[in-house]
């Protein structure tokens, strides 16, 4: 297995989700890394767009060939917005999992400060550390 | 997002000592498998995506390395008496070089493992177990052969087990064979060479699709493997995992040991009547309850479901019928063949006769906490072109 991608420019979960922030505005998806641990995705239910949504809650499920998972929002906010090709193409989630095989994406409840990220989130270094812990597969 | 390949077994399974590796296990890591723990064993769970795995086994062929199956010799004059007491089936009247699905079961009749029996000289066979049971059924088949003139042997360090599957398989190995596979019969077995090793080919397997198994010597192992993958690369043969193998058996409706059977399962409540074989002379290990069960009212059958939305229902998950649980998922997934999710479950014969006559809107899985719809097919889900 290839070592995962851990893009250094977005916030992580220990559930194994990105979140890229652009002001109000947080894209979620799942990671390189929780992909790969999955294999493939044929089937993802995310939160309907104007959804209220609670950080640590689950909100949606992802479901692979082999197993079930749940999805948890990693913020607080609203939903404005889920992926439309995914239903169509979950392989996405596997070929992109940075990039067209986002998920849905949510309005913060609470805008903070330019540098101050919601509580919770882990730099890549802190996410890279946690899944240097639990590789899923040989090498 | 949580799932239990992360969030239960953390740690690399191939830094976890103590499971057992095969003689290809190094090929497979170098192929950039996904290597998981399997009943022990570090095992190529897919080599990449596998749904395109299972997708190449039914339009050209994978190859898979099933090298952690048990093998185990029965030999001696008294072999064939040994495994018709032992087992449910009917080996004495196996003909050498032919081979035979069966179970072996306990005294109340439950399903103790599911097995292949080769029988390759009139006092020599070769039965193939799961490899969680392997030693189990080793202990078992020396008990019961105890009073005969039979000796079981272990034999799971001297094979390696190649399986190439798939509708280009014969094509592929052909030239690769001294054996005419054409004369090859189905669940056959021969002495023959492939890529210069003296191995065991029989064509036998567990995805629906046409195949052989290649009983080889561990030393042959990486000479065969790297002999057929390079005589499939033009007919679309892939390395294939054991993600792969779950979803080709599920669709052609074979049962899992673990998942449809196991102790508390006869085979009658399996749908595997045929492999008991009361008609047989001279008792066998399960006779009195399994002649009992045949006599009696099933208690439960094993159906096919197809979801009707795309939420998949998984192993253990209750079967409804108007809203009242009526048995539970034994096996499911999304079936690449069909496109949708499938299921196989144990539910009340009752039930069954009703949803099989149409039970449109009453049939349903209840699919963490939702009830899903589901309907009734037969099995098996997949039987490939004739």
């Amino acid at each position: 297995m290839s070592v995962s991608e851990v893009p250094e420019e977005l916030h992580y979960t220990p559930e194994h989700e990105w979140v890229a922030i652009s002001g109000s505005i947080a894209s979620i998806g799942i990671t390189d890394h929780a992909q790969q641990a999955l294999g493939d995705v044929v089937f993802v239910s995310a939160p309907a767009p104007g959804a209220k949504v609670t950080a640590g809650e689950p909100c949606g499920e992802v479901e692979s060939t082999k197993s079930v998972s749940d999805l948890y929002a990693p913020v607080d906010g609203e939903v404005t917005e889920v992926n439309p090709e995914i239903d169509d193409d979950p392989g996405l989630v596997n070929s992109d999992p940075y990039g067209a095989g986002w998920l849905f994406k949510v309005r913060l409840a609470e805008e903070g400060d330019e540098d101050e990220l919601p509580p919770g989130l882990l730099s890549a270094a802190e996410y890279t550390a946690l899944t240097a812990d639990e590789e899923p597969g040989d090498k | 997002m949580t799932d239990p390949a992360i969030t239960e077994s953390p740690g690399s399974p191939a830094g976890q000592p103590g499971l057992r590796r095969t003689p290809l296990t190094g090929i497979h890591a170098g192929l950039g498998a996904t290597l998981t723990d399997f009943a022990g064993w570090l095992m190529p769970l897919r080599y990449g995506s596998e749904t395109a795995e299972h997708n190449a086994v039914r339009s050209a062929a994978g190859l898979f390395d099933l090298s952690h199956m048990g093998e185990l010799a029965v030999t001696g004059p008294g072999a064939a008496d040994a495994l018709d007491y032992a087992l449910t089936g009917n080996l004495g009247a196996l003909a050498p070089g032919r081979a035979r699905y069966t179970v072996i079961c306990a005294d109340d009749g439950g399903v103790l493992d599911d097995l292949v029996v080769y029988r390759l000289a009139a006092e020599e066979f070769l039965v193939v177990a799961n490899a969680a049971n392997a030693p189990a059924v080793f202990a078992l088949l020396s008990d019961r052969a105890a009073k005969l003139d039979a000796v079981v042997s272990d034999r799971g360090d001297d094979y390696a087990l190649i399986a190439i599957q798939g509708p280009r398989a014969a094509a592929i190995l052909g030239p690769l064979t001294d054996a005419d596979l054409a004369q090859v019969k189905y669940y056959a077995s021969y002495p023959a060479t492939v890529a210069g090793a003296s191995v065991l080919l029989a064509r036998t397997g567990y995805t629906g699709e046409d195949g052989f198994e290649i009983f080889a010597p561990p030393g042959d192992a990486t000479a065969v493997w790297t002999a057929l993958s390079a005589a499939g690369a033009d007919h679309g043969l892939v390395p294939a995992g054991l993600a792969a193998r779950d979803t080709l058996r599920l669709e052609a409706g074979m049962a899992l040991y673990g998942n449809e059977l196991g102790p508390d399962v006869t085979p009658y409540d399996a749908g595997l009547d045929r492999l008991v074989r009361l008609d047989k002379a001279g008792d066998f290990v399960g006779r009195a309850a399994l002649a009992a069960r045949a006599q009696a009212a099933p208690q439960r059958r094993l159906v096919g479901l197809i979801g009707e939305s795309r939420r998949v229902p998984r192993h253990g998950y209750s079967v409804l019928w108007d809203g009242v649980p009526v048995g539970a998922v034994t096996s499911g997934a999304p079936s690449p063949t069909l496109g949708a999710p499938i299921a196989m479950a144990y539910i009340s014969p009752a039930v069954a006769d009703d949803a099989a006559e149409g039970g449109a809107g009453r049939l349903a899985v209840d699919i963490r906490g939702r009830a899903e719809p589901a309907r009734l097919v037969p099995l098996p889900f997949y039987r490939r072109p004739a």
